[in-house]
């Protein structure tokens, strides 16, 4: 990230009016309200904030010691695993085969791409609407087959709900990924484990598998990030963090605790805690995109 | 020429001193009614802005109850908040507890000189919003209480007389046990739990939801839910629950639609559900007061309110609060709130407005109309004017959790009150520290 | 393949058809609810085959004209506040990322590293760990419910800037110094050889924004309050939310169709340049 072109033009104000906009948008949209994040954290304000309070890390303590914020982490937790498993097992699966029918792979391919296009909180009424309770195809389907479905009650349906919604959202992108990834290994590897005898699946396992691993390993990183931050909407809009709090991973309750408790605070603290934790999945994933990176 | 000049200049002059006398004050009112009851907020401002000049009031939809108060919070902070703000009746505790964001409506009624008769206004209704002291906060707007409505030709077919709803708990579960046999899913199911089966349950039982007259009477107050009468509701829901006599339908109102489609037999909601009902449900129906325990002393009270109120924001001009007054005197008049409560299913703020109604043979076309309003007119006790209580909202979750693992078989119905009242007690700790006085 | 094996070849063809149509399915349905009534809806089960509601649930849906319980907001307003959104999020990004990283690459500067590090460090901050300082700071600034506050907020994130640094790297210094010699300054090379010189990178870019810009929802949930600057994500949202009636699960379905279509038309016809944008971005 330090190379720097050996050609270079000179100027002692350009740069910065270049620079402007992006550093102006940054300061007022990113870093001031972090700071004040920090600060907030560090507060007890009534709602209108006629009055403040500084308490230290009392905020922190109070947070940690929260049975219910504790088990948001675990619900988090279990549903990026979830996710990022079920996701890339089944878009690994599905771009073996598509690698394998060439020419046909064109028209695959752009009927798996296009769930990308449809927004988290769209991707989140669909699936509501097909397990509703009441008037879900899908539920009924259940019923009659014997199996009563009620997401309102049940928090391992609910949590379920919301692992098929976001894994249907995100299966262009891993898909896309995992078919490039293929079409990059060289054929004459394949061609020479066949030579030798070994059939597809052993080909799979001894030589696709393992020059595959790179990209799995991002697709990793990219689904837990995804599972954390860019599924709000399917939750708000299949489960609202229900039944009880069972599906409220750490940046719905963030959201529920600031906006509809109004303990401003409270979410402030889960705000350093998340960013604390961002911090990290972007740093394992910058590092492991250097190794990748040339010029 | 000098004189002319010195006519048309002093006419300048005086148009400019009286153009502000006869601009108009808008004033901002910022709810959360959409739909139908949105357009009936907009008539409501049509109505007062073409009965007099001075004053417009502009009402502007915000989304959802939480939503709306988010705005108009971040409002306040930002120095543009809007006059009016209708906050649900949960958020009553965090309005007042906020020193200097609001100014109380029987201020700025009194302030204004227009005519203001606290006694006018229906107890059990107005007292939620009423300090101890008798100064109301809030003008109640769209109060709703609540009651239950039952599937007359369910009852039919079950053997049941369709014209003799259950009156007692007993006998609710009683019909349950005969809607079921005759083949009902889910003969009983109720909306909005805890304002149903604990709060409305403990006014009309007049006994406390929370101590210091429900949180009336102090910020130290704290829940009080979890006695033997209301172990034994619970209890008593559980036992049908477990033989698929009570069918949990979800939180909040989620169990509304389940009722005009004919899927339960039997449902305790809110009285605004009525329009609903009317509209979407096939079937015969009728509607009667909230089911009560006879055996209990002072049962049935009144029940307790639900909706929200009309809160006026602090920090603006002087003329805004006449103007606001004057909105609420039209709000308030008797003909405005028959209409009202005959358009939205709302009850009545005011006796007059009940009495109008009545004379109307509203009541008399449309059966079940009264059975809200009823519960309510009657003087209130300390236990069952109102709750007020700082993160309600949060309370009101908890609740629903542990309820939930009631109805799940996961945790018995006292484990689950205890750990409702234990686990909202320190929301309420939470609110005192920081809302000290 | 390597050997012919006419059972695998099946076996693939078929798996991949039934992701298809399981991947296809919540959408089918979402179509053929949309062409019914609601009280058929609720009726479960639903139909399985389009109804012939069609024109009227979406022209309902587009014009506003019938409610459900939420909010009864135009769905024709909400598309294009939708559409002005994605537009100005998608072209500010391209263009701020553009000058910035034509500035960091090509010019030295004091304290460009701790700029290149302010850049880095947005990556670590999505929106969701700093939601509600942002929203006061929106507040006030007065930009609650304006497309400034919709847009402007999401446009300087890094991942734009990093792909053009990179791009930009691997454009060889003998341009530069061609243009130099040429007499053209530093805007000048900008304007004529390196912009153009990205427009597969700016393209790619744009479907990807395009998409992230319309399918934005917890910073719209929190920024508008007011009905007419719902985008229409937001609007099938609050559809759904509150009411004591049943919902009008047509609109609601009508209006999620709607909702989908310019995005999916976009990743479908831009395809190529869709892959390269996701392709690219990431590594």
């Amino acid at each position: 990230m330090a190379a720097e072109k050996r050609v270079v033009f000179r100027s002692a104000w350009l740069p910065w009016v270049l620079i402007g906009p992006q550093a102006a948008v940054i300061l007022v949209f990113f870093f001031w309200p972090a700071v004040e994040t920090v600060l907030q954290s560090m507060q007890r304000q009534d709602a209108f904030g006629t009055s403040t309070e500084w308490v230290g890390f009392a905020n922190f303590a109070q947070l940690f010691a929260d049975p219910s914020y504790l088990a948001s982490f675990k619900t988090t937790a279990i549903f990026s695993v979830l996710v990022a498993v079920v996701g890339i097992v089944l878009s690994l699966l599905l771009a073996v085969f598509a690698d394998r029918v060439i020419r046909a792979a064109v028209v695959y391919k752009t009927l798996l791409i296009w769930p990308y296009a449809v927004a988290p909180a769209v991707a989140g009424v669909l699936w509501l609407f097909m397990f509703a309770p009441s008037v879900g195809v899908v539920s009924y389907a259940l019923r009659q087959a014997g199996i009563e479905w009620n997401a309102l009650l049940d928090s391992g349906q609910a949590m379920a709900l919301i692992v098929m919604a976001a894994v249907w959202n995100q299966i262009s992108y891993n898909f896309l990924f995992f078919l490039a990834g293929l079409q990059s290994i060289p054929k004459s590897l394949i061609e020479a484990a066949a030579i030798d005898g070994a059939g597809p699946w052993r080909r799979f396992w001894t030589i696709v598998f393992p020059l595959l691993s790179p990209t799995g390993f991002f697709l990793l990183v990219i689904n837990i990030i995804y599972a954390f931050f860019g599924t709000f909407g399917i939750i708000d809009a299949a489960t609202e963090g229900g039944p009880g709090k069972e599906t409220a991973v750490l940046v719905y309750k963030l959201y529920y605790d600031g906006f509809k408790a109004l303990d401003l605070g409270g979410s402030a603290a889960q705000s350093v805690v998340l960013m604390a934790i961002v911090m990290t999945l972007t740093f394992i994933q910058f590092r492991f995109i250097e190794n990748k990176v040339n010029y | 020429m000098k004189l002319k000049s010195l006519v048309s200049c002093s006419l300048v002059a005086l148009a400019a001193f009286s153009a502000p006398a006869h601009a108009q004050v808008e004033i901002q009112w910022w709810h959360a009614m959409g739909g139908a009851l949105g357009e009936w907020v907009n008539d409501l401002a049509k109505g007062f802005n073409e009965s007099q000049k001075q004053y417009k009031v502009t009402p502007t939809f915000k989304g959802s109850y939480p939503e709306t108060l988010t705005a108009g919070i971040a409002a306040f902070r930002a120095g543009n908040q809007p006059d009016i703000l209708q906050v649900f009746e949960v958020g009553t505790a965090t309005m007042m507890a906020s020193k200097g964001a609001i100014v109380p409506v029987g201020k700025v009624m009194k302030d204004s000189g227009l005519k203001f008769d606290p006694a006018a206004y229906v107890p059990a209704v107005a007292g939620y919003y009423t300090a101890p002291n008798g100064q109301m906060l809030s003008m109640p707007f769209n109060s709703s209480t609540t009651i239950f409505y039952y599937n007359k030709d369910a009852f039919k077919a079950a053997g049941l007389d369709p014209n003799k709803p259950p009156v007692t708990w007993a006998e609710v579960a009683l019909a349950a046990a005969k809607l079921k046999a005759a083949g009902q899913k889910c003969p009983f199911t109720t909306s909005w739990i805890s304002w149903t089966q604990l709060e409305s349950f403990s006014a009309w039982h007049n006994v406390e939801f929370a101590t210091k007259g429900n949180g009336m009477n102090g910020s130290d107050a704290r829940l009080a839910f979890n006695t033997p009468l209301h172990v034994r509701h619970i209890q008593d829901l559980e036992n049908m629950a477990k033989q698929g006599l009570f069918v949990y339908k979800g939180r909040e109102n989620k169990a509304d639609v389940t009722f005009p489609s004919g899927e339960c037999a039997m449902i305790t909601a809110s009285a605004g559900l009525l329009g609903a009902i009317k509209k979407n449900a096939k079937f015969d129906f009728g509607v009667a007061p909230l089911p009560y325990y006879q055996d209990v002393a002072g049962a049935p009270q009144n029940t307790v309110i639900g909706g929200a109120s009309l809160w006026v924001m602090a920090g603006k001009p002087a003329d805004h609060y006449k103007g606001v007054a004057s909105f609420f005197n039209y709000l308030s008049s008797p003909e405005v709130q028959s209409a009202s409560h005959k358009r939205t299913g709302y009850l009545p703020i005011t006796t007059a407005a009940f009495k109008l109604t009545e004379q109307s043979g509203y009541y008399k076309e449309n059966p079940g109309a009264d059975v809200a309003v009823n519960q309510m007119i009657r003087k209130t006790t300390d236990k069952s004017r109102g709750i007020r209580l700082g993160n309600f909202l949060q309370i009101r979750t908890i609740i629903d959790e542990e309820l939930e693992q009631v109805w799940a078989g996961k945790k018995s119905s006292k484990d689950a009150l205890d750990e409702a009242v234990k686990r909202g007690n320190e929301q309420l700790e939470r609110f005192q520290a920081a809302n000290k006085s | 393949m390597v050997e012919r094996r006419p059972l695998l070849n099946v076996l693939s063809h078929g798996v991949l058809l039934v992701g298809v149509l399981v991947v296809a399915f919540p959408v089918y349905l979402t179509f053929v609810a949309s062409t019914h009534t609601a009280q058929d809806i609720i009726q479960a089960p639903m139909p399985l085959l389009p109804g012939d509601q069609f024109l009227h649930n979406y022209a309902a849906a587009l014009t506003g004209s019938e409610h459900g319980p939420g909010s009864a907001a135009p769905v024709g307003r909400m598309m294009w506040v939708s559409l002005v959104s994605a537009l100005v999020i998608a072209i500010g990004k391209i263009a701020i990322s553009l000058l910035s990283a034509f500035a960091i690459v090509y010019f030295r500067f004091p304290f460009k590293q701790l700029v290149f590090w302010m850049i880095f460090m947005t990556l670590m901050m999505p929106v969701e760990v700093r939601i509600f300082p942002t929203y006061q700071v929106i507040s006030d600034l007065g930009m609650l419910n304006s497309y400034a506050g919709l847009t402007i907020p999401l446009i300087a994130s890094a991942t734009a800037t990093f792909l053009f640094r990179q791009f930009f790297m691997t454009v060889p210094d003998e341009l530069v110094e061609a243009a130099r010699v040429d007499g053209a300054g530093p805007m000048r090379f900008f304007k004529d050889v390196l912009v153009p010189l990205s427009a597969t990178s700016i393209a790619a870019l744009f479907v990807i924004q395009f998409i992230y810009g319309w399918n934005q929802y917890l910073w719209p949930l929190l920024v508008t309050t007011n009905e007419d600057m719902y985008p229409v994500v937001i609007g099938i949202k609050r559809m759904i939310s509150g009411g004591e009636a049943a919902q009008q699960w047509n609109l609601v379905m009508a209006t999620a169709m709607l909702a989908m279509l310019p995005p999916a038309l976009i990743v479908i016809f831009m395809q190529r340049w869709f892959i390269k944008g996701l392709v690219d971005t990431e590594k």
